[in-house]
């Protein structure tokens, strides 16, 4: 077995392991490519379905080239896709577009909020419509109590720290200090009732494992990730108020990973193109604990 | 197929990858990836020794090095190494690991990741969840403050944990003049100790982490030190051998059946824990002991495969179609098997809160299979930062090591660690949390836990004057326990009422007794949400025997069965008779005495009569004895 096959290896138990034992869980699917081989891990381990709602939180600035690609492969994989939003904050200009919060704001206004109210079920969620091919409005309300995310410990240092399994409590606080142990495949997978898991089955890939598994795979991604004649490319996802493209003229899977193993990326963090971690030292720690991915 | 639609689907995004093909496999990273954790007692330098590391082989990212130094000169804070790792706020205000943060690396020869396990004691439990994920370990002694309590308690963890590959540095050997003799001092005071347990580190090195020395190249300031940098010994660890020789053992993870676009497949899921399989082996479920043939190897997106080997999350169909529960282990016919029952001797390492105490309930999970168990008997526990033994203590308190037997509800099956350590090794769960890990030492020949509680329970019984025989004839009719099972939704309860009415009717002394009745009464000490079927199965088998005691019959029903738990029916009642009526399609999922399936047809007044029919024959059956 090589590297990305041992690793692929353990996520997919760890997405079984998480199936088997709760029941109300989703997976928060960003449009991004670590949470697109997630998505891909889950037809993996459960033979070529995906028996749980994929979870998407539209601040209504993604680049709308992502929600396209979103839409298209929702309904070609038949896939139980599940929106929610922060109504209130985007109708009361409360945002960092519209130049009435910073940046740190408007991530906890758009993004932590309207997750952590779409998870719960107090806000309205909108589910795809395979028969009439378009979202409607969500008759279940029950909250995901389990919710499995793509984020990778090489990402940034508060990240390293967690666990496959990570319960969080009712206000979804993460203790990082009294975190259960871990060792020989067995996780917490049980808990008192009331307790909220976040399962994270990407925390060993790296961003480069992440290409080299979409090269092997051939999983579709969105061209954004791909030069397309400007010299510019997006090596991290977003709202595109806050990020940037990187200077670049890949525009292939091959050519990213050669950039990123010996060329100029090979030693810039990945999110150093997104502006909301920059506005104080432990702004993704803050948001972090917030329940923002 | 399935398959090739989805293939398809793919193909209409690629426009945007060009030319993907096999030829760029070559692109991928072939480079194999070691996980090495670093431990030892608190202050002893195991961050600086990390940051120290990444920053000589040019790991880090650009500017971060200046940055933190920059940040440390404006707290006016002396610059550390460690906070290179420590990215989060908690940890650098109390300047201690409180977890295992991983570090990633590259060497000529591999990609490496380094976890950093913490020192504190409190923080055991993410020491070993960092050192569990290791192949090869380096332990770090403070040359100036010697050998400390934690410095021999990971060694210990280190050896329970079965990681054998182990470099002793002995660090700050600037505070001790980087002096010889100081050092083999050390070296002699911690192999004593590693001898008592049968280890043998790969190389003692003497290191200066804050100064660089005898990192990644020979120190200068140590020529007497001839024995090869950290990294070089790094280097010489080994990647773990494939485990594809052993005998087969796969822990069936889930059975899935996934009906959507028309998909048909029943796929027995999990990880192969050790061995190789191929279509058309033969193979057992332990500990249920069903046989039957692998009739396919599932997979997406891959060719169709014929075989497949250890440490593949894949998938088998079988046949002939067998009703198994997941948590059994398969492994192939013709191999050793597994070994299986209800009690074990281990080695145990414990974390939890509450000390582990006989007469307990906890849950014990070992491959897929979870199960109630409860600690049988204390051999002797340890301490393991000074190995020193006591044999009297009653419990294992958090932080003791312990040899002890384990006892569980219902059959398991495992392996002694030392023939496969995948399947030799459990956690135990109390209270919600992993409190406790420990691998198997040798199987014991006993009987299972509520043998024991039936036992104990009929030696204090206090007999009544009237006998059993008594009772049957005054009241004209055998106790029995009649219990309706099959999957929900079956009209086991409707039917369950009518039964008891017709019963009844019939002059007999019969009783319904409703799950929702236990939940509110007999079981309301177990919280809702909560799902302890083993529990509640010893409870119905505890009141069912009163009620049979009492001479009546008894009517109940349960969702689902399976044969260990109609065998812990049968240990309670303690002879009496039990009645398994299924409801629902059958398919041998263990054995009964009458199936009702409305899919038949059949009139609700039939499926009564056939039951009576049976409490009839029973009846017989007694008098004839009587
Ligand atoms: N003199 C000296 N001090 C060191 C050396 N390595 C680490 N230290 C210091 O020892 C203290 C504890 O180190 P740290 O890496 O945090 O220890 P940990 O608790 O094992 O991670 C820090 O103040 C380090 O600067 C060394 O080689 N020489
Ligand atoms: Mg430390």
């Amino acid at each position: 077995m090589d590297n990305l096959e041992k690793i692929e290896a353990q996520s997919i138990y760890i997405l079984r392991e998480s199936y088997r034992e709760f029941k109300n869980m989703c997976m928060l699917w960003s449009i991004g490519k670590d949470s697109t081989v997630l998505l891909w891990l889950a037809r993996k381990a459960f033979f070529g379905h995906v028996p749980f709602p994929l979870v998407h939180i539209d601040t209504s600035y993604k680049i709308p080239e992502m929600i396209q690609y979103r839409d298209d492969l929702v309904k070609k994989w038949k896939l139980n896709m599940v929106y929610g939003q922060n109504k209130e904050a985007l109708a009361n200009k409360q945002t960092y577009p519209d130049g009435n919060v910073d940046r740190i704001q408007c991530c906890k206004n758009l993004k932590s909020g309207a997750l952590k109210h779409t998870l719960s079920g107090d806000w309205t969620r909108y589910r795809f419509d395979h028969d009439v091919q378009d979202y409607v409005e969500d008759s279940n309300k029950e909250p995901y109590t389990g919710v499995i995310v793509g984020v990778r410990a090489d990402e940034e240092g508060s990240r390293s720290k967690e666990r496959y399994f990570s319960p969080r409590d009712k206000e979804n606080d993460w203790d990082v200090g009294d975190q259960p142990p871990e060792f020989w495949n067995q996780f917490k997978t049980d808990f008192s009732p009331g307790t909220h898991l976040r399962i994270h089955p990407l925390l060993d890939w790296t961003e480069l494992n992440i290409w080299e598994y979409i090269q092997r795979e051939n999983i579709p991604i969105t061209g954004l990730y791909f030069d397309r004649g400007k010299g510019q490319r997006y090596r991290s996802l977003g709202c595109y108020p806050c990020t940037g493209s990187v200077e670049s003229t890949s525009t292939s899977v091959p050519e990213i990973i050669e950039e990123l193993r010996s060329g100029k990326f090979a030693n810039i963090a990945e999110r150093s193109g997104r502006a909301q971690d920059k506005e104080d030292g432990g702004g993704l720690e803050t948001l972090r604990r917030e329940g923002y991915m | 197929m399935l398959d090739n639609k989805i293939v398809q689907s793919q193909l209409e995004y690629t426009d945007q990858q060009p030319e993907i093909n096999a030829k760029n496999e070559s692109l991928i990273d072939t480079l194999e990836r070691m996980n090495i954790v670093i431990v030892g007692h608190v202050d002893h330098g195991k961050s600086t020794f990390i940051g120290r590391l990444l920053a000589d082989t040019g790991t880090l990212p650009k500017g971060k090095l200046d940055q933190v130094k920059a940040m440390c000169a404006a707290n006016a804070k002396p610059f550390e190494y460690a906070f290179l790792l420590d990215a989060l706020k908690d940890e650098q205000s109390q300047g201690i690991t409180i977890d295992t943060a991983r570090s990633f690396f590259k060497s000529e020869k591999r990609n490496y990741i380094i976890i950093d396990a913490p020192g504190h004691i409190e923080f055991l439990k993410n020491m070993i969840t960092g050192a569990a994920r290791a192949e090869a370990a380096i332990l770090v002694i403070d040359a100036h403050e010697g050998v400390q309590e934690n410095s021999r308690r990971h060694g210990y963890m280190l050896s329970l944990l079965g990681i054998r590959q182990i470099i002793v540095c002995v660090n700050k050997m600037d505070l001790v003049d980087n002096n010889k003799e100081k050092f083999n001092a050390i070296v002699k005071e911690y192999q004593e100790f590693l001898d008592e347990i049968k280890l043998t580190p790969l190389a003692y090195v003497p290191i200066s982490a804050r100064e660089g020395d005898n990192l990644i190249a020979p120190s200068e300031s140590m020529p007497w030190y001839k024995g090869g940098d950290v990294l070089t010994w790094m280097d010489k660890c080994e990647k773990q051998a494939s485990k594809d020789k052993q005998p087969f053992r796969f822990p069936v993870q889930d059975v899935y059946k996934f009906t959507e676009a028309g998909d048909d497949r029943r796929v027995f899921a999990g990880t192969i824990e050790t061995g190789t399989i191929s279509d058309g082996d033969e193979i057992v479920f332990l500990p249920s002991n069903k046989e039957a043939k692998i009739t396919s190897i599932e997979g997406f997106n891959l060719p169709k495969q014929s075989s497949v080997g250890a440490g593949y999350a894949t998938g088998f169909t079988i046949s002939p179609q067998l009703y198994i529960k997941p948590g059994e282990l398969i492994c192939k016919k013709g191999e050793t098997p597994a070994k299986y029952g209800t009690n074990f001797k281990a080695n145990l390492f414990w974390l939890g809160k509450k000390p582990l105490v006989q007469n307990k309930k906890y849950k014990i999970k070992i491959g897929a299979a979870r199960a109630t168990v409860y600690l049988k008997e204390i051999i002797h526990v340890l301490d393991a930062s000074a190995l020193t033994t006591e044999s009297s203590k009653s419990h294992v308190d958090r932080h003791d090591v312990a040899e002890c037997v384990f006892q569980t509800l219902k059959p398991i099956a495992y392996d002694i660690s030392s023939d496969i350590e995948s399947t030799g090794r459990f956690v135990i769960i109390d209270d919600y949390e992993i409190a406790g890990g420990g691998i198997i030492s040798e199987s014991v020949d006993s009987t299972s836990r509520l043998e024991d509680v039936a036992h104990q329970r009929q030696f204090l019984w206090e007999k009544s004057e009237i006998t059993a025989a008594d009772r049957s004839r005054q009241m004209e009719q055998t106790p029995t326990l009649i219990l309706l099972a099959g999957p929900r939704d079956t009209g086991k309860i409707e039917l369950a009422k009518f039964l008891e009415e017709s019963l009844f009717k019939s002059g007999k002394k019969v009783y319904y007794l409703g799950l929702p009745n236990m939940v509110g009464g007999v079981s309301s000490d177990i919280p809702e949400g909560v799902e302890d079927r083993d529990e509640h199965i010893r409870r119905l088998g505890e009141l069912a025997h009163l009620f049979t005691n009492a001479g009546m019959i008894l009517i109940s029903t349960i969702s689902d069965l399976d044969t260990y738990e109609i065998k812990m029916l049968k240990t309670l009642l303690d002879g009496d008779q039990l009645i398994i009526v299924y409801c629902g399609e059958y398919k041998n999922q263990f054995p009964v005495d009458s199936i009702i399936s409305k899919a038949d047809g059949e009139e609700p007044e039939a499926s009564i009569q056939k039951i009576m029919e049976l409490v009839e024959a029973k009846q017989a059956d007694t008098n004839y004895y009587l």
